[in-house]
């Protein structure tokens, strides 16, 4: 339903290529469309007027690049933006001089406090040192229970002296673990408090309390990464009522963009030091801000989709089945298709998961629509198909196409749409494995692209053979390719992933790919 | 992995999503010419077997009416209810009303203020205009539905004129309850027929899903209601004692499985003894889960048709937190795919957030807010009321 920055940006510059500088009119209509996205990207209002000033500032100096067009120049601008905000000053985590070093955690109720003690904790003894849980939530029921709970997980200590559940002073308690901590030799304290909303004066002042009693070297303040506008409101309350010294943002794993970690950047100056995303105690991760950048942005975030796709797909399976489309090791089946699809399906929705490829923007009506009981009809009728069938699907004749349908409960109709379907488009992925296809994103000089990013080239290519077609390179792209040979660039099988996120940035589809897609809705 | 086979991996998808958006639309564009539909087909086809339950799961126990003496002692009253003799007598909801109303007059000063502020101006130009479209947009309105408001009521003051700063009211009042729907229908449906009402409650981690039934668990005792809770999210750690301690306070039995046990065996344990018990509601709360997590989805999905064996799922509430932005709409529609939601819960109600996302949500998915959570006194929770809702917004609170 809503575009991408990208696709709304392309939109607007419909038919302004080979301008030399934008005009003012452009400039304008682009803060508009960058305006809107951020917004729906739940980037505090103030934050992006701010930032579109800025960005319209930038864009009226910028002399237009030869190698980008306008839109993606434009992206390009508000992508550095964006990182600079973002990463403008991550740093780790302070260490006392003399142990133990006190980490005080604080938020909104639900943001994920205690659940991030866990995980803090968990991450601070993976690095060698001995934290101390501290539950100084004496507030919700049993959520002294449950840090005791994590911290078992966790395999921490927790200093719980009091029941909770309302019962207890939790500045006595912030207070007596610093000694606890110095007695038994704890040399980090990690102290989890209620959650507070930021209007309540009465618990931000015995926040500060907390704070005063324990005289905490970081003091984190955790938030939600669904959070909408009312982030500006929330981290200026918590940094005049606590004071923080840096932010963790929490359940990045749902599609939430995410632009509160935009709004509150900015508006605290404070960093973003650690993104926790999954519910267990491992998942938790230093800030990357050039991720949340496009993600905030809607880019189709890539980087998210790779790592989902290694934690999900068998490598081993898919290996054969990449081999098979570029045509060594056998024909690309059904059965193939089929299994990669399963794969796919585990990681999540699949409006999701095509709606993560950048690129798909103008595809957004159909994708939306997928709906997951059709999905099982294909998988329906696959599975009605027998093994040689699916290995060689151009067997199947009209009789069996009958079978199959009964098989599996369609027409026949549906059996031979899916059967065509599926040879246009294994067609389509094997001229683009092997690059035969014009105007493939990458090859400069088709497509309309004037020379997009080369980098995209060792896709499908992996380095195989770097020249392909000659006719379709020009002197940009064959500068650029013996530098992004696999193996060189990335060290063997280690990846970059900031070579990877700007190939995959400018990653679009194919207008075959996109006029086949467009005429099916 | 190296950078071939990612590449090659990413083809993969891509040609999935190719075979699969072609297919999709491809099939409903047969659909539609035969325009005959196979509903039954379908609902055949997905209607997987629920996977055996544990009936006699011996996780599963049910602590006896007596345990609030004892637990009594860990969890003290609150400062509101201090002479009770032995459980707390839960406020009726009429007084309710009354107090929260005041509280959500007082929590939304920013945005009644402006408004009223800018509806107040003699001259009203473009710059008036920009502000109020930003008062709107803070509260998560969402980009759609404040264009709309914003032009349906230019149009409707420069045809009617803004002389009177009351009869701007009147139409800014007007366009914005027209914007909150009062037309939906907004009644909890708890009424027990042969078996017990069953509500589940759903939603995404943190946004007060347990807090939610306790509270619920409260008004429905007030009502006089039989009730019984059912601790189904097996997850969190500690999320069934916080549950029980709910549920203690005010005399509710609690049925609860072990952490880890699987949360539609306890679910449909908790229904079976509420039929048992012939209790009038079942309160089910279910572990809070991301909806991009496609096996915690399927496992609600399980949950449900479980207890769908034995009594029909009268309610289920989607609670969303007043500070959730536009991801809410997202949550909200692929909770309604999962398990068919019938109601909202908006809950902190009380900060500085609006919770403006529920009004996409209610106009996209047709699901209304029925419940607002206000606070974290133990009664406040109170029915959402459009009118109500609005007049309390536009209510500067500062007679």
């Amino acid at each position: 339903m809503f575009d991408t920055l990208q696709d709304r940006l392309a939109a607007t510059f419909k038919g302004l290529r080979g301008k030399g500088r934008l005009s003012d009119a452009d400039i304008d209509a682009t803060a508009r469309e960058i305006r809107i996205a951020l917004l729906e990207a739940d980037v505090a209002l103030v934050v992006v007027k701010e930032f579109v000033a800025s960005v319209k500032e930038r864009a009226r100096a910028a002399e237009l690049s030869g190698a980008l067009n306008p839109g993606q120049q434009i992206i390009k601008i508000v992508n550095d933006e964006l990182v600079t905000i973002l990463g403008g000053e991550t740093r780790l985590l302070r260490y006392a001089k003399r142990p133990p070093t006190v980490i005080m955690l604080a938020g909104l109720q639900g943001s994920g406090k205690t659940t991030l003690a866990g995980k803090l904790a968990r991450w601070m003894k993976e690095q060698g040192h001995s934290p101390l849980l501290v539950a100084a939530d004496l507030q919700r029921p049993n959520a002294v229970n449950q840090l005791q709970i994590v911290g078992n997980r966790a395999g921490v200590h927790v200093y719980a002296p009091e029941p909770g559940n309302g019962v207890g002073d939790p500045i006595a308690v912030a207070r007596g673990s610093i000694g606890e901590a110095a007695r038994k030799l704890y040399d980090v304290v990690i102290v989890d408090t209620a959650g507070r909303l930021g209007v309540d004066a009465d618990l931000m002042q015995q926040a500060a309390d907390i704070r005063d009693a324990v005289n905490p070297d970081e003091v984190l303040f955790v938030v939600d990464a669904m959070i909408g506008q009312d982030a500006v409101n929330t981290a200026q309350a918590f940094a005049d009522g606590v004071g923080f010294d840096g932010v963790v943002l929490t359940k990045l794993d749902g599609d939430a963009r995410g632009g509160a970690a935009l709004s509150i950047a900015r508006i605290t100056g404070r960093p973003i030091m650690f993104a926790s995303n999954g519910e267990q105690l491992k998942d938790f991760d230093v800030f990357h801000p050039d991720r949340m950048a496009s993600r905030i942005l809607g880019m189709g975030d890539m980087l998210t989709l790779i790592e989902q796709a290694e934690k999900t797909f068998d490598a081993e399976q898919s290996a054969k089945a990449a081999a098979k489309l570029t045509g060594q090791g056998g024909e690309f089946g059904l059965a193939d298709f089929l299994s990669q699809m399963q794969m796919v399906r585990k990681m999540g929705p699949l409006s999701k998961i095509f709606g993560m490829l950048p690129g798909m923007g103008e595809m957004k009506e159909q994708i939306n629509n997928i709906d997951e009981r059709e999905v099982d009809r294909i998988e329906a009728i696959i599975h009605s198909m027998t093994p040689k069938e699916r290995d060689n699907p151009k067997i199947i004749d009209g009789s069996r196409r009958a079978r199959i349908a009964k098989g599996a409960g369609v027409e026949v109709a549906e059996v031979n749409s899916l059967v065509t379907r599926f040879f246009d488009a294994r067609k389509m992925m094997e001229s683009m494995a092997s690059g035969r296809m014009p105007g493939m994103p990458g090859l400069p000089g088709t497509g309309g692209g004037k020379g997009r990013q080369p980098k995209q080239q060792p896709k499908k290519k992996g380095g195989r053979k770097v020249s392909g077609n000659p006719a379709k390179r020009n002197a940009p792209a064959q500068a650029q390719a013996p530098a992004i040979d696999p193996a060189a660039a990335f060290g063997g099988s280690q990846l970059d992933p900031n070579e990877l996120e700007k190939a995959m940035g400018d990653f679009q589809l194919p207008p075959e790919l996109r006029k086949m897609l467009g005429n099916q809705g | 992995m190296d950078l071939t086979t990612l590449w090659l991996l990413i083809g993969g998808i891509l040609l999935a999503s190719l075979v699969v958006v072609g297919f999709v639309a491809g099939s409903r564009r047969a659909a539609l010419r035969r325009g005959t539909r196979t509903p039954e087909l379908e609902r055949d086809r997905t209607g997987t077997p629920a996977a055996p339950y544990a009936t006699e799961d011996e996780h599963v126990r049910v602590d006896d009416r007596e345990a609030p003496t004892t637990d009594r002692a860990l969890a003290p009253q609150p400062e509101v209810e201090l002479a009770e003799p032995l459980l707390e007598h839960p406020e009726p909801p009429q007084t309710r009303l009354v107090r929260l109303r005041q509280r959500l007059a007082g929590s939304n000063t920013a945005l009644s203020r402006g408004l009223l502020a800018l509806i107040a101006r003699d001259r009203i130009d473009e710059e008036t205009w920009e502000d109020f479209e930003d008062i709107l947009l803070t509260s998560d309105l969402g980009v759609g539905p404040t264009t709309e408001l914003v032009a349906a009521l230019r149009a409707r003051l420069r045809v009617e004129g803004v002389g009177d700063p009351g009869a701007a009211r009147s139409v800014l009042r007007e366009e914005l309850v027209k914007l909150v729907d009062p037309t939906l229908d907004r009644s909890l449906n708890t009424a027990r027929t042969d078996t017990p009402a069953v509500v589940m409650v759903v939603g995404v981690n943190g946004t007060g899903k347990t807090t939610t039934v306790g509270k619920l668990a409260r008004v429905l005792v007030a009502e006089d209601r039989d009730v019984l809770l059912g601790a189904a999210d097996t997850f969190r750690a500690a999320a069934s004692e916080q549950l029980q301690t709910w549920g203690s306070r005010v005399g509710v039995p609690t049925v609860r499985g072990a952490e880890g046990a699987d949360p539609a065996s306890v679910a449909f344990e908790a229904v079976r003894t509420g039929i048992e018990a012939e209790v009038d509601v079942v309160l089910i709360d279910t572990a809070g889960r991301l909806h991009t997590k496609t096996g915690l989805m399927d496992e609600l999905g399980k949950v449900k048709r479980v207890i769908e064996r034995q009594a029909p799922v009268s309610e289920v509430l989607l609670v969303l937190d007043a500070t959730t932005g536009q991801n809410g709409l997202t949550q909200a529609r692929i909770f309604s795919e999962v398990v068919n939601v019938t109601g909202i819960v908006l809950t902190k109600l009380d900060g500085s957030a609006k919770g403006g996302i529920v009004v996409q949500v209610q106009r996209e998915l047709g699901v209304p807010v029925k419940l607002v959570g206000l606070g974290e006194g133990v009664d406040d929770l109170a029915p959402f009321d459009a009118e109500m809702f609005v007049d309390a917004l536009l209510d500067t609170g500062g007679r």
